[in-house]
């Protein structure tokens, strides 16, 4: 008998990557100088148990890997070796490259077997040899040396011709598996290679599969090329660049001779794996957040639900039985089940939303890996603080503030701190921090990211706007416009485009994705002491306080947050402007006015009532206009349905909601609404 | 060779209860004319209730409804056909269809004047729609069937609900 193995997958790779998470953060935590056996025991445990785990389903690729990072734990932790800083990275690496593994096994590709020996071999190096050159850990800098090394040796090649027996280049070409189905053809390859000099091929068949497993489409065969000949680098590159670009390495370039480089260069998995770590990054985060449609959560919360839903059936049967010999006599019964009903329906209300929320640590938790990764990449010391991470959000807002917040993070290592020796200077430590926090405020969560670096300089602002053309010159502005500069599309400040940050695409970009979940987006900075940016978002985004106002016969809710009052009037208040528009002044200040009725087309209803009616004073993107409705009815808290789930954006409209009569109402969106009058 | 005739009867007969060929289309009026969905497209059918009017949209986009926690909106097929309007009727009924493009669904309410019939209908004799010149016949028609003497013009579900992504390109 055999069991459906596949069905506990799921669960497996979870647990997997939660334990990959654990590693990680206790590596980072871990201190060189002061070594908790108990941080190493917990990155054991987890070792232990995806080893355990991949060897149960089968995933041999994995259990092995994991075994040797284990064993060099396992000797880490009985202390017989010492945890040093690049055994540390190299786990690190390792970590993500499991990560990557099983990201791979878990879509059903292939193991991306290069990278997965490159880290091997690292890890081996470290085992064997105590510690390891950094330029074997990072494929980065690794392939920047060895891009160096190809130039320097070809250059070296063209002087020293003379002394050498035989110059040329050797070529381990490995493709991946889908070469033939993409059009590439080898045997064209070798042809042209052929051309630039002499070539002589030995073919690799021990990853050929069996006959009966043998897919004809797939390359399996991998070549080791010679070219002999007075050849450049880039003309062989020029050959190999059709096969680059691919998802899997292709080819190894190694000149001929300096043997001692050459060996150097050699675990390189491939030319074209140049692109910088970060993108790995972005794009690792993107499939994570893309997978995130379930959640866990916690038995406690399901408990209070169970007992919630349990008190409701019984408070529905005990109204069912009122109401099946109803007498007037039992009235009071009946009041005291539905109010029992009510404060019932409104709990399970509040736990079922509860498990929406989620700790912001599922957002905090990833940042001390960034801060690491790019604060060593920068050469900055920076410690980043994690506070309130226990705060609670809405599910949809932990999903959607990860990148925006990556972004920010990352322009305030890049920009914000300064390099060490400058930070001494300006008598700061030498240190910086960057502290991350999260907390409650009102109906909203606030999300603080503070750097105790440079700041922003509002001259340079200014000036750098007045260049670009944003502003005109002589325009005043308050601290917080000159602030705002940089949400700008196309605002860079940043003297060097680094592969980090600073093409001022992005700011921009963050702001409207904070304020289409509803938030906005603040700084305050002071120049030399550092910047905060403070995020508002509302705490969740299925419910809204709204007004729900009249218009004809029909109904609009107006979210509660953007109405600053409300006002009744008669027509001879409202001032025609050029005859087509209307104004009405408030306090001194002329407000435009949008009239519902005409907006939306509304015919319905007592058109004579429409002679006077109720101005609602609302904000939208920042400036104030007024809304003409016939009436104001209530307010109530809403859920927000999605309009677009089944039907599709309409202007002027968030989304719908269901009212107390069962009938659909629609939000209104205040700024869109703006924008589609003035067209 | 009556027997023959018969028993060819019977062949024809076996061959359009084949299981491959046949596909089942719900059947529903639109005036004098008879009209198919896919009946895998129908979710369910319900009365015509009151909708809730979406401003500035197309007047065939009748509004939208409340499909148990769920916003659906309602097209009205005679309008969107061009027929005469009708009025609605506590005997209007709404067909709710399914349309999956990928891998969302969506549903959709259209609004019928009844509902007819479950027809089954093999593949082969489905004809193809003969240009009528008319938005109808290009657009929707997947092809037309004779049942009982009447003629059935089967609709492309998922053609008939996309429309509206084209027309919000257009907005």
């Amino acid at each position: 008998m055999s069991i459906d193995m596949s069905q506990f997958h799921q669960v497996f790779f979870e647990e997997c990557f939660e334990g990959l998470e654990a590693m990680e953060s206790g590596l980072l935590t871990l201190d060189m100088g002061d070594i908790d056996s108990e941080i190493i025991n917990t990155i054991f445990r987890g070792a232990h148990s995806i080893k355990g785990g991949s060897g149960t389903f089968g995933f041999t690729v994995v259990a092995e890997y994991t075994h040797i990072m284990e064993t060099l734990l396992d000797e880490m932790r009985d202390g017989r070796r010492k945890v040093t800083q690049p055994a540390v990275d190299v786990l690190l690496g390792s970590v993500d490259c499991l990560r990557e593994m099983l990201t791979a096994i878990q879509n059903e590709q292939n193991v991306n077997n290069a990278s997965v020996a490159k880290h091997k071999a690292a890890l081996e190096v470290v085992l064997n040899g105590g510690s390891v050159a950094e330029e074997s850990v990072f494929p980065v800098e690794q392939e920047f040396v060895s891009e160096e090394f190809l130039a320097n040796d070809a250059s070296d090649v063209d002087e020293e011709s003379v002394e050498l027996e035989e110059q040329g280049w050797k070529i381990a070409f490995c493709p991946y598996l889908d070469l033939l189905k993409t059009g590439n053809d080898p045997v064209r390859l070798f042809r042209e290679l052929n051309e630039l000099g002499e070539l002589t091929t030995t073919v690799n068949i021990q990853d050929v599969p069996g006959f009966y497993e043998l897919d004809p489409e797939e390359c399996n065969i991998s070549w080791d090329l010679k070219v002999v000949g007075d050849i450049s680098g880039d003309e062989i590159k020029e050959i190999f660049n059709w096969v680059e670009g691919d998802p899997e390495p292709a080819a190894v370039i190694i000149p001929n001779n300096p043997a001692p480089k050459s060996v150097e260069v050699k675990p390189k998995p491939a030319t074209e794996t140049k692109k910088p770590d970060s993108q790995d990054a972005d794009n690792e985060a993107a499939k994570t957040t893309a997978k995130a449609s379930s959640i866990r959560v916690d038995t406690d919360k399901i408990d209070t639900l169970i007992n919630m839903v349990g008190e409701v059936v019984i408070t529905q049967s005990m109204l069912g039985l009122v109401g099946e010999n109803f007498s007037m006599d039992k009235v009071g019964q009946l009041k005291r089940g539905l109010a029992q009903l009510e404060r019932h329906t409104r709990d399970l209300q509040q736990s079922v939303m509860n498990i929406r929320m989620l700790p912001i640590s599922f957002v905090f938790s990833r940042f001390p890996r960034l801060v690491h990764d790019i604060s060593s990449k920068l050469d900055k010391k920076i410690v980043l603080k994690l506070v309130g991470e226990n705060t609670e959000v809405d599910k949809a807002v932990v999903e959607l503030i990860n990148d925006p917040l990556v972004h920010l993070i990352r322009n305030s290592l890049d920009h914000g701190i300064e390099m060490p020796a400058d930070r001494v200077a300006a008598g700061k430590p030498e240190t910086g921090t960057i502290e991350l926090k999260a907390y409650h405020r009102g109906g909203h969560i606030v999300i603080e990211i503070i750097d105790d670096g440079r700041g922003l300089d509002k001259d340079k602002l200014l000036a750098k706007a007045i260049e670009k053309g944003l502003i005109e010159e002589n325009n005043l502005l308050t601290e917080k416009q000159i602030f705002e500069l940089i949400f700008m599309p196309g605002f860079s400040t940043a003297e060097q485009l680094t592969d980090i940050s600073g093409r001022g695409v992005g700011m921009d970009v963050v702001r409207r994705n904070i304020q289409s979940l509803g938030g906005n987006i603040e700084i305050i900075s002071e120049l030399g002491k550092g910047t905060t940016i403070a995020i508002h978002l509302p705490l969740t985004l299925a419910i809204l306080d709204g007004q729900s106002v009249a218009v004809g016969d029909e109904t609009y809710i107006v979210p509660l947050v953007s109405i600053i009052e409300s006002i009744n009037i008669t027509e001879r208040m409202l001032n025609k402007v050029a005859g087509k528009g209307e104004t009405f002044r408030l306090r001194n200040e002329y407000l435009p006015v949008i009239r519902m009725r005409s907006i939306f087309n509304v015919h319905s209803g007592n058109p004579t009532k429409s002679k006077e009616g109720v101005l609602v004073v609302v904000e939208g993107q920042g400036e104030l206009c007024c809304l003409l409705v016939d009436e104001l009815l209530g307010q109530q808290q809403v859920v927000i349905k999605s309009l677009e789930a089944n039907y599709r954006r309409v202007e002027g409209v968030s989304g719908a909601t269901i009212l107390g009569d069962g009938s659909v109402a629609l939000i209104l969106d205040v700024p869109g609404l703006v924008r589609f009058s003035i067209r | 060779m009556a027997q023959e005739a018969e028993n060819k009867d019977n062949d024809q007969y076996h061959y359009s209860r084949n299981l491959d060929n046949a596909v089942q289309y719900l059947s529903f009026a639109l005036g004098k004319e008879e009209y198919g969905v896919d009946i895998l497209r129908v979710q369910e059918i319900r009365s015509w209730e009151p909708v809730s009017r979406i401003p500035n949209v197309p007047c065939y986009e009748k509004g939208v409804v409340n499909l148990r926690g769920s916003i659906v909106p309602i097209l009205d097929l005679r309008e969107r056909f061009n027929l005469s309007k009708a009025e609605y009727t506590p005997l209007t009924v709404v067909v709710v269809l399914q349309t999956g493009d990928n891998n969302k669904t969506r549903i959709m309410g259209v609004v019928v004047d009844s509902v007819s019939d479950v027809i089954s209908v093999d593949k082969t004799e489905i004809q193809s729609a003969p240009d009528f010149g008319t938005k109808v016949s290009n657009e929707f028609i997947n092809g037309l069937v004779s049942v009982n003497e009447r003629m059935v013009m089967l609709l492309d579900v998922d053609k008939l609900l996309k429309l509206e992504e084209l027309d919000q390109d257009e907005g």
